[in-house]
């Protein structure tokens, strides 16, 4: 190699490196907090779980957001003090990864200067996301990131900037535990959790803490296992009268229909990870009987609700499917957004985040909903169950 | 031992699909010493393609396993002669790394076309469980235990009876001696991808009839731990990838039945770190000295 394409390949390199520092960098702030808008239009940014492991929930929330957008420009926009503003929603694929969430996060932020984000799906990715829009001073509302701890810093203060419209963890696995104790009346219970995602894991503790029958069994698969034969056939010699599958509905399905196909006929109770219409596809119909789950989102309890029945119809329209819960959770998150905009009156980040931490009584497709002090939403859980393959009864629980 | 007989069965249908892969990387291994890790994305292909064909055609199970193996030695064959063959005398580790580059390749590119949505795959048949003494085993088992085992009696007749599998072993032993008799190396190697991808595309069609749940990245985990099968039975040896898939089954099915399903995937690949100390040319595996 010639001196002269040394230098110049040092030079690349240097360049490439600090090129990509650039990207890790996290956001700048110039002069005051946050970031504004234009004056005809408010960006939104979307940082989802577009492509990777995780896609099939990022693509739902997709759909969701969308579909929000697209209604409210079509109505006007955002009425900001009194001047209606249509969304410009920028969309960014995360790929499932933590720095390319990071990194999106930046984009957004510091960038495309968006007034709020809605995303992302995980936890993990979510967690990713926090550096950056804290120091962008930018509010994200996350569709589905459940973990418990995902709003609260280590020392337990509330995240200024990062909210959910979903329940966390342990209301959900403990929700799921009374549930099991007192209308099933199930004395031994199996655990099957998914080890591979914090919702699982945080799922099935919460669900053994308030338990009080015995777990006779405590068990773990991780996302894209194929065969639970095995564990189910060590499940039927012991005697159990239900299993708690804390988990997504692509491996679920597949657990409820091997567990169906052995004979194994007990209530199989899980999450709202469940809460696909594809679950019975995969199970097979008729093996989705005696199906019990935690949603804060049920179809059955939208089509009496004139307000999510609308959403329910709108969606189905356009997708030609039924709206899985991650697609109305991403639906709400838009309107919260929107709803932080009006009651405050400007589109200012920092003043949508106030608005945020603020709402009350939103009355969103998924149940009305009220921020609380660590940013959680307070809402009523519903307990769905499944007769071959269709949503037979539903169960609200306070 | 009901219990026990039970998870025997469930340990070979698992152990099946393995074996049917690890066929496929040991044969590939065995005459151009390379780890094909897009493998496992192969036998990915062969699933969609019996997806599609079933739910648009309405083929049977017949005929849609034939087009699946069809569609998925076309697709080793092309692969082999666009990505591995321009490469033949590089050194081995460029080609391992292209080998990465055409799994991702096939991965992220059937999920950009059919979407990374886990999708359910069409029930070609119905599934019946017949109960024998309180085991339970469906004619979807037997049939994927069946339909293993008929593959690789053939697969052993092709090496050892025809002349083609002559090549394909002269071939693995020195390719260049092979080339001097008369063999046309190139047409061994396609051909050899071909038999290697059928079987995969095999694997896939009745993994998505045994679990009724296909996606872009299916083929990551049984793929690598295909490879550790191959490793076991002896990397090369085609008696070998079988037993070591239906050892790594039984191995799998064992840990999850004692209590200990969060370690069953450690469990394989501490087997293949223990063979790889221990036993590196795996069960069946010749310990060929390298002459100088």
């Amino acid at each position: 190699m010639s001196k002269f394409t040394k230098k110049v390949m040092s030079a690349v390199t240097l360049g490439a490196a600090a090129f990509m520092m650039a990207g890790c960098s996290v956001a700048k702030n110039s002069g005051s907090k946050g970031t504004t808008q234009a004056h005809d239009v408010v960006k939104i940014g979307a940082n989802l779980e577009l492509s990777g492991a995780a896609a099939g929930y990022g693509n739902a929330e997709r759909q969701g957001v969308q579909l929000a957008v697209d209604e409210i420009n079509k109505a006007g926009g955002i009425n900001v003090n009194g001047h209606k503003k249509k969304i410009k929603l920028i969309l960014r694929d995360n790929k499932s990864a933590i720095a390319t969430s990071s990194s999106v996060a930046a984009q957004l932020t510091t960038k495309d200067k968006v007034a709020a984000i809605v995303g992302p799906a995980t936890t993990s990715a979510g967690t990713a996301e926090i550096p950056n829009i804290t120091k962008a001073a930018v509010p994200s509302v996350s569709p589905s990131a459940t973990d418990s701890k995902y709003t609260l810093q280590k020392d337990g203060k509330v995240q200024e900037y990062v909210f959910r419209a979903c329940f966390q963890d342990n209301f959900q696995g403990t929700k799921a535990a009374e549930f099991v104790m007192d209308k099933l009346k199930a004395k031994r219970v199996a655990i099957y959790a998914d080890n591979s995602s914090d919702y699982g894991t945080g799922l099935a503790k919460a669900f053994q803490n308030t338990y009080k029958g015995k777990v006779v069994a405590n068990q773990t698969y991780s996302a894209g296992d194929k065969d639970f034969n095995a564990v189910l056939t060590s499940f039927k010699s012991k005697n159990v009268d239900a299993i708690y599958v804390p988990g997504y509905y692509t491996e679920v399905g597949l657990i409820i229909k091997q567990a169906r196909q052995m004979g194994i006929k007990i209530p199989i109770v899980g999450g709202d990870g469940m809460a696909d219409p594809k679950l019975p596809q995969i199970a097979g119909p008729k093996n989705a009987t005696n199906i019990f789950y935690t949603t804060p989102f049920s179809t059955r309890v939208a089509a009496k609700d004139p307000f999510a029945s609308k959403f329910m119809k709108a969606f189905k329209a356009r997708y030609h499917t039924d709206a899985p819960a991650f697609s109305a959770l991403a639906y709400d998150a838009v309107y919260l957004v929107k709803n932080a905009i009006e009651t405050q009156k400007s589109d200012d980040s920092v003043k949508i985040t106030a608005g945020l931490a603020k709402t009350k009584n939103f009355k969103g497709v998924t149940g009305e909903i009220t921020i609380d002090k660590k940013h959680n939403p307070e809402r009523p859980i519903i307990t769905e169950e499944m007769t071959n393959g269709k949503i037979s009864n539903s169960y609200k629980v306070d | 031992m009901q219990i026990v007989l039970q998870q025997i069965i469930n340990a070979l249908s698992l152990g099946s699909i393995y074996a049917l892969l690890a066929l496929g990387y040991s044969m590939v291994y065995g005459i151009i010493k390379l780890i094909n890790f897009a493998h496992g994305d192969i036998y990915m292909l062969g699933a969609f393609c019996a997806y599609y064909v079933i739910s648009l055609w309405h083929f049977n199970f017949i005929i849609a396993l034939l087009t699946a193996m069809i569609v998925s030695a076309l697709a080793g064959v092309v692969i082999e002669y666009f990505a591995y063959r321009p490469l033949r005398k590089s050194p081995r580790i460029a080609v391992l790394i292209t080998a990465i580059g055409v799994s991702f390749l096939l991965e992220n590119g059937m999920s950009y076309l059919v979407g990374s949505n886990a999708r359910s795959f069409p029930q070609v048949m119905e599934q019946v469980n017949y109960n024998i003494g309180g085991i339970v085993i469906s004619n979807i088992q037997i049939l994927i235990l069946a339909t293993a085992l008929i593959l690789m009696v053939l697969l052993q007749v092709t090496i050892k009876k025809t002349k083609m599998g002559r090549a394909m072993r002269a071939v693995s032993v020195d390719p260049d001696a092979a080339e001097l008799v008369g063999v046309n190396v190139n047409h061994t190697i396609s051909f050899t991808f071909a038999l290697g991808s059928a079987l995969a595309g095999a694997g896939g069609i009745l993994i998505g009839m045994y679990y009724n749940q296909i996606d872009p990245l299916m083929g990551m985990t049984p793929g690598i731990k295909a490879f550790v099968a191959a490793v076991l039975g002896g990397i090369g040896s085609v008696p070998g990838a079988s037993l070591g898939g239906f050892l790594i089954g039984i191995l799998e099915t064992f840990f999850q039945s004692i209590g200990l399903s969060a370690y069953k995937d450690a469990v394989v690949y501490f087997v293949l770190i223990v063979i790889l100390l221990f036993l590196p040319a795996g069960i069946f595996g010749k310990n060929t000295k390298e002459k100088v």
